[in-house]
């Protein structure tokens, strides 16, 4: 007999690109992880490759990119394209940093659920992820 | 001074503290400061420069008005360097970008879509000829942000002097070469800590023989702000890394005083402007005291603590721009009656994007209304003898001390960053910051409170992604014009110059003169010295 348990929403938060502000991005790791998800946080300097392992090795449900370098219109692609061609489409993927207002929606064209600008509140990320994050039951 | 029993003072319901979290009293008062005032303060230009580090301050001479720039190609930022200095501008920053900061050339896999984006493109000394033309070395002082890199940038500009018949010893200006602080805070680096200082080290060896004029480090506090730190933290963890610094050069066997007068320092200016005064005068103190009475240092240069300030663009909103000239004023007022010797303001976009020329002409406005309309450069340190003021500089230099001692108690600051001390404190303090935010205790005009939903867009600067080909096409032909043997010789000499204890600064620069590119260079060393990978903390 065996009894379906929530699993934690697992999420990854990722630095790509060579940018090294990860004020961000760590502020956002730790209040996922107080809202009680699992944090899976790649660290800097990573490439689309390594981030889209890290990924599909983690099983996530979601992925937030923080970028801070306006490389977001080259990297932001190269993930969900990496990620499409592994079969993998039920990840929720946001981006965070400064994005200007233009590239959302070519971003959203391209997959991206939600793009979060510089005083987004933690909150609302929290919810955002929360809400959209697709729960997979563990049996 | 505490309320009297039947004060009917009544306060408004908010926290009466600094944005770093120190409590301010309702009133301070004489007996708030200590009875040797006078000792610990003295006069400008004296022990223990509290006050400042030269007697007329902005009476002889006003600070350096240094826009950070770079964008693009050399081409680009070439052309806002002369904007810049047509408009007034005193002294040149220069910004590279990503790919350069880390070591890569422009062709690397790791630096598509990084090229030009947040700085200027560098990988040869071609592309530092070309970014100084028509701009005599021997007329400006320039800065330059690099720091894992620092020694190949520093090679690239000598030769760019030389080759306009400027000698090295001539070159006025400073290079950031502050590697401690990327491991800390800004996350920028090639190689593992140990050879990383042994080549600041060499640099401030090589700079003190034949760079007189050159600042070799500057320490900095500005990224350790910005990854959301205090300004108790920024203080201490940038004091501690010059004094860091400075003992690895008396382990060298340099003298203190041969080397301490250039060294140089880089704060923020935040927004809570009177704990920001009071850090740069607690940096001066502190800086004299332990100069003179750890280091032995004899001359008086050696104890004077001259800094860089830049506005904090952590502050700065995404909502309702214009808002970030007024921060960015009160911020350079605060740097100015501090007593900085140079100064950055940011441009009201840059939370958007890097900024356009407008947008950099009104910060550069800024800073000429403080110096010249304001009238508060008239008189040096004018809140010295502030019992408020006093007592906070007191305050910040205790704080100071008391993250020292914790420094120590693990074996210093290097060892401190291995066990991700300092990183861990300033993931806190951000954490708790944002916090704040979320709960209302602390507002950002314009984010969590006076918000404005029908905003027009305000127009950014965008870089052309055809400049990354131009660049990787200007890379490409500067290897195919150069000697291959030659080349390749110089590499090689490197990296045997890598393995031993010698300078490197001899070898890079012979390197750089045969048009090696920098991430060659890098890669040289790097095949002797290895590289970082940081374990986070959040």
């Amino acid at each position: 007999m065996s009894t379906a348990t929530a699993r934690k929403i697992r999420v990854v938060v990722a630095k790509p690109g060579l940018d090294g502000h990860d004020r961000g991005a760590k502020i956002i790791a730790r209040a996922l992880r107080d809202a009680g998800m699992e944090v899976i946080y790649t660290g800097l300097h990573q490439t689309p490759e390594q981030i889209a392992e890290t990924v599909i090795q983690e099983d996530a449900d979601a992925v937030g990119l923080s970028i801070l370098s306006g490389a977001h219109m080259t990297l932001v692609p190269k993930v969900v394209d990496l990620l499409a061609a592994q079969g993998v489409d039920d990840v929720l993927v946001t981006v965070g940093g400064t994005i200007p207002a233009e590239d959302i929606p070519e971003l959203k064209k391209l997959g991206v659920a939600e793009v979060f600008t510089p005083g987004a509140g933690t909150d609302d990320i929290v919810d955002f992820i929360r809400d959209n994050a697709s729960e997979r039951d563990e049996v | 001074m505490s309320q009297t029993a039947g004060d009917k003072r009544v306060e408004r319901e908010a926290e009466f503290s600094s944005i770093s979290g120190q409590e301010i009293e309702p009133l301070y008062g004489p007996e708030d400061v200590e009875a040797d005032l006078e000792e610990r303060v003295g006069t400008p230009g004296s022990y223990p420069f509290t006050r400042g580090p030269y007697e007329s301050m902005y009476r002889g001479r006003l600070w350096t008005m240094r826009q950070f720039a770079g964008f693009g190609t050399v081409e680009e930022t070439n052309e806002r360097f002369h904007y810049l200095l047509d408009q007034g501008q005193t002294g040149l920053s220069t910004a590279f970008d990503m790919p350069t900061l880390m070591g890569y050339d422009s062709d690397h896999a790791k630096s598509l879509g990084e090229v030009g984006r947040e700085g200027v493109a560098v990988d040869t000394v071609a592309d530092m000829e070309r970014l100084f033309e028509g701009i005599p070395l021997g007329g400006v002082t320039t800065s330059m942000t690099i720091n894992a890199p620092a020694a190949i940038l520093l090679a690239f500009y000598v030769l760019v002097g030389e080759k306009q018949g400027v000698p090295a010893e001539q070159l006025g200006g400073t290079i950031q070469t502050d590697i401690l602080k990327e491991y800390i805070a800004q996350k920028e680096w090639c190689f593992p800590i140990e050879p990383a200082m042994r080549l600041v080290t060499d640099m401030i060896e090589w700079c003190s023989e034949n760079m007189p004029r050159w600042h070799p480090v500057s320490i900095s506090g500005y990224h350790i702000r910005e990854a959301g730190s205090t300004a108790q933290q920024e203080l201490a963890f940038t004091l501690k890394d010059g004094f860091t610094y400075v003992e690895r050069a008396l382990e060298r066997g340099l003298d203190v005083d041969d080397f301490a007068p250039r060294l140089s320092f880089f704060f923020n200016a935040h927004i809570d402007f009177f704990e920001e005064i009071a850090k740069y005068r607690a940096a001066r103190r502190i800086w004299a005291r332990e100069m003179k009475e750890t280091y032995g240092a004899k001359r008086e240069e050696s104890m004077r603590l001259r800094f860089h300030a830049q506005t904090a663009g952590v502050s700065l909103t995404a909502q309702q721009p214009l808002n970030n000239v007024v921060r960015t004023s009160l911020e350079a007022l605060a740097a100015v009656l501090g007593g900085t010797q140079s100064l950055h303001t940011n441009s009201f976009d840059e939370a958007l994007a890097l900024p356009t020329e407008e947008a950099v002409r009104v910060a550069l406005r800024t800073q000429q209304i403080i110096a010249l309309e304001s009238g508060v450069a008239n008189t040096p340190d004018p809140f010295g003898g502030s019992w408020f003021v006093e007592k906070l500089t007191d305050e910040m230099e205790e704080g100071a001390y008391d993250y020292f001692r914790r420094i120590d108690e693990v074996g210093g600051m290097v060892e401190a960053i291995r066990q991700n001390f300092p990183q861990r404190e300033i993931a806190d303090a951000s954490f708790r910051f944002q916090q704040e935010l979320n709960e209302r205790r602390r507002i950002v005009v314009g984010v969590n409170d006076f918000t404005q939903d029908d905003e027009e867009p305000t127009p950014i600067l965008r870089i052309d992604p055809a400049l990354e080909r131009k660049q990787t096409d200007r890379l490409a032909q500067t290897k195919a014009k150069r000697d291959a043997a030659e080349v390749e010789k110089t590499l090689a000499e490197l990296k045997r110059a890598a393995a031993t204890e010698e300078n490197l600064m001899p070898p890079i620069i012979a390197a750089a003169r045969a048009r090696a590119s920098e991430g060659e260079m890098i890669t040289a060393m790097q095949e002797v010295f290895g590289t970082y990978t940081e374990s986070p903390v959040f």
